[in-house]
């Protein structure tokens, strides 16, 4: 039983392994060289063990006595989840080295937040929901403020940690009050105490502290507060980090949270996530508009796209749910390239992230403006880019189970938020004349950025061919 | 004779006292720590005392977890305000506005 159990959870095991080992060597060979050549390391690790995972056949398997579930959703989310974080430690390796910030524990703490998303995307079990969570907030706490004599990068890991601890604390008491009044913190246990006894007010407010809680990690609109002071702080490559992989085991983990354990409770989730989404989508785009530094404007950008994604999850289909899972796919795409051009906005050999340095960058380099003019554009959803059909795909479910009000609110706000990502665009071709971007760009991030122009481009041919597998994952998610 | 609505109205009222203690406290950041880990405390006596109610030993153990993450928490929110401190020279609350959200 014990082996089978470790067998099943062996990616996260040796993960985890992995990254002690990482903090040994690193603190025993105190040579620059060797910091760099784990940063390499730790890329192919990722990518071994998401083919490990890729490999295996998905099939229903549940590990330590329930407290885990691998199915084919988890399955996808960690191959991802693995894919971009190796991607991401490649495209920062530049920026860490210029800033001098190249040390090992940027990639044992990646490592370790690392496996903790792996937790999260499947834990099955209140229990080790919580712990996969802290182990990624944790580390996450820390390398916001990795760049210690920096106060902006200081100032953004305090407030992330006290505004995430505090959400951890309001995940925690819906916990306490699920457990005391179903009497268990498994998933399915709960599922089906709720099914039999109904949904007394006890789990109710359990259940809203729990999505309280889990709003904070998706930064969804009450609580989003940290977003754009953490993401304008941090180092950028840290920022890459947040915008692309942490949402992605948060809104995987949500959707497991309302699907199983609270799917007999749908009518009562609908409401909040109603609320939820509506007021992300209005304030991410509105908010936007207004930003001068482009960390920022990622940040509402990013508030306003998880507000898109959870219409998928309000839906409660199998329909909704793999249009959420297309179109995190798609928001993961188009961050790629938008960060890998990011990282490298530098003049003078200084990183700046004003809005404003990106006048008239297509005579710096035609090619690479276009690329970025392409993938914001998809970013808008402009009709013949991949980010369009995400959203229709998202409109159409919930049109689908009578969701109109909320289609509404997103096409005008996609509609607003198209103002700030067409003066991005309007600006790269003819903002006014001012000193202009340095024009260097190390090999990995041109190819990132061509690569996701290219995808975003051609992805709308036949959405990267994902669209089947998906909709085969959500429906045994949910059958 | 205690009840379980007794323990359930001190957590509560820990919990609540928790969160007005980050929200209203415009002193120091400490404070907001300790309001973190009395938050934490609350949690810990609705799950005990569930576990005790219910005769199930569950609660107890994710009591035990919710300890040792809460010691690792408070481990890295003291040195997060240690190079806090090392930047900006002081630790209250209303200094921590580098970046207007």
């Amino acid at each position: 039983m014990l082996i089978d159990s470790l067998v099943a959870l062996s990616p996260e095991i040796m993960l985890s392994i992995y990254s002690m080992v990482v903090v040994m060597v690193g603190v025993f060979s105190k040579t620059k060289s060797m910091d760099v050549s784990l940063l390499w390391l730790s890329c192919l690790m990722f990518c071994f063990i998401s083919l490990i995972i890729a490999l295996t056949e998905p099939s229903d398997i549940y590990a330590f006595n329930g407290a885990f579930k691998l199915d084919g959703f988890s399955q996808f989310f960690k191959i991802v989840i693995l894919l971009s974080s190796g991607l991401i430690l490649a495209m920062s390796k530049d920026y860490l080295s210029r800033y001098n910030l190249l040390n090992f524990e940027y990639s044992a703490l990646i490592c370790l937040s690392v496996v903790g998303m792996m937790i999260m995307v499947s834990a099955s079990n209140l229990m080790a929901v919580y712990l996969g969570l802290e182990l990624q907030s944790l580390s996450l706490y820390v390398i916001a403020a990795f760049r210690r004599d920096s106060l902006k990068s200081t100032e953004a890991g305090l407030k992330y940690f006290v505004l995430g601890a505090l959400s951890s604390g309001l995940f925690l008491y819906g916990a306490s009050l699920v457990y005391g009044f179903t009497g268990t913190t498994g998933f399915e246990e709960i599922s089906g105490v709720i099914l039999d006894e109904g949904l007394s007010t006890g789990v109710l407010f359990g259940l809203i502290f729990i999505l309280g809680g889990m709003a904070f990690k998706v930064s969804a609109v009450p609580f989003h507060m940290w977003t754009p002071d953490v993401y304008e702080g941090s180092p950028t490559p840290v920022t890459t980090f947040f915008a692309i992989v942490p949402k992605l085991a948060a809104i995987a983990m949500l959707a497991r949270l309302l699907f199983v354990p609270f799917g007999n409770a749908i009518s009562e989730w609908q409401q909040i996530l109603v609320f939820l989404s509506i007021s992300s989508m209005l304030i991410g785009s509105i908010a936007a508009i207004g930003q001068s530094n482009i960390k920022r404007l990622m940040a509402y950008s990013s508030i306003s796209h998880i507000g898109f994604a959870l219409i998928g999850l309000t839906v409660g289909s199998s329909e909704g749910l793999s249009a959420v899972i297309i179109y995190m796919f798609i928001y993961v795409i188009a961050n790629f390239g938008v960060f890998a051009f990011i990282l490298n906005m530098q003049r003078d050999g200084v990183s700046v992230t004003d809005i404003s340095s990106l006048s008239l960058y297509s005579r710096v380099n035609s090619i690479r403006a276009f690329c970025l003019s392409l993938i914001i554009l998809s970013l808008a959803g402009l009709p013949p880019l991949v980010g369009f059909f995400g959203k229709v795909f998202i409109f159409k479910a919930a049109i689908n189970s009578g969701f109109v009000p909320l289609v509404i609110v997103g096409g005008l706000s996609s509609v607003i938020g198209a103002f700030y990502y067409l003066r991005m665009v309007y600006l790269i071709y003819f903002g006014e004349v001012s000193d202009r971007l340095g024009g260097s760009m190390p090999f990995i991030n041109q190819v990132v950025l061509t690569t996701s122009a290219i995808a975003v481009t051609l992805g709308s041919i036949n959405l990267f061919g994902i669209q089947g597998f998906v909709s085969v994952i959500s429906t045994t998610f949910l059958g | 004779m205690i009840t379980l609505n007794h323990y359930l109205f001190l957590g509560a009222l820990l919990f609540v006292i928790g969160i007005f203690g980050i929200f209203l406290n415009r002193k120091n950041v400490i404070v907001m720590l300790m309001s973190i880990e009395l938050i934490l405390l609350a949690v810990n006596v609705n799950f005990i005392a569930f576990s005790v109610y219910l005769g199930d030993l569950v609660g107890q153990v994710f009591t035990l977890f919710i300890l040792t993450v809460a010691a690792a928490e408070a481990a890295i929110g003291l040195a997060i305000i240690v190079c806090f401190f090392r930047n900006r020279g002081t630790i209250a609350v209303e200094d921590v506005n580098v970046m207007k959200g």
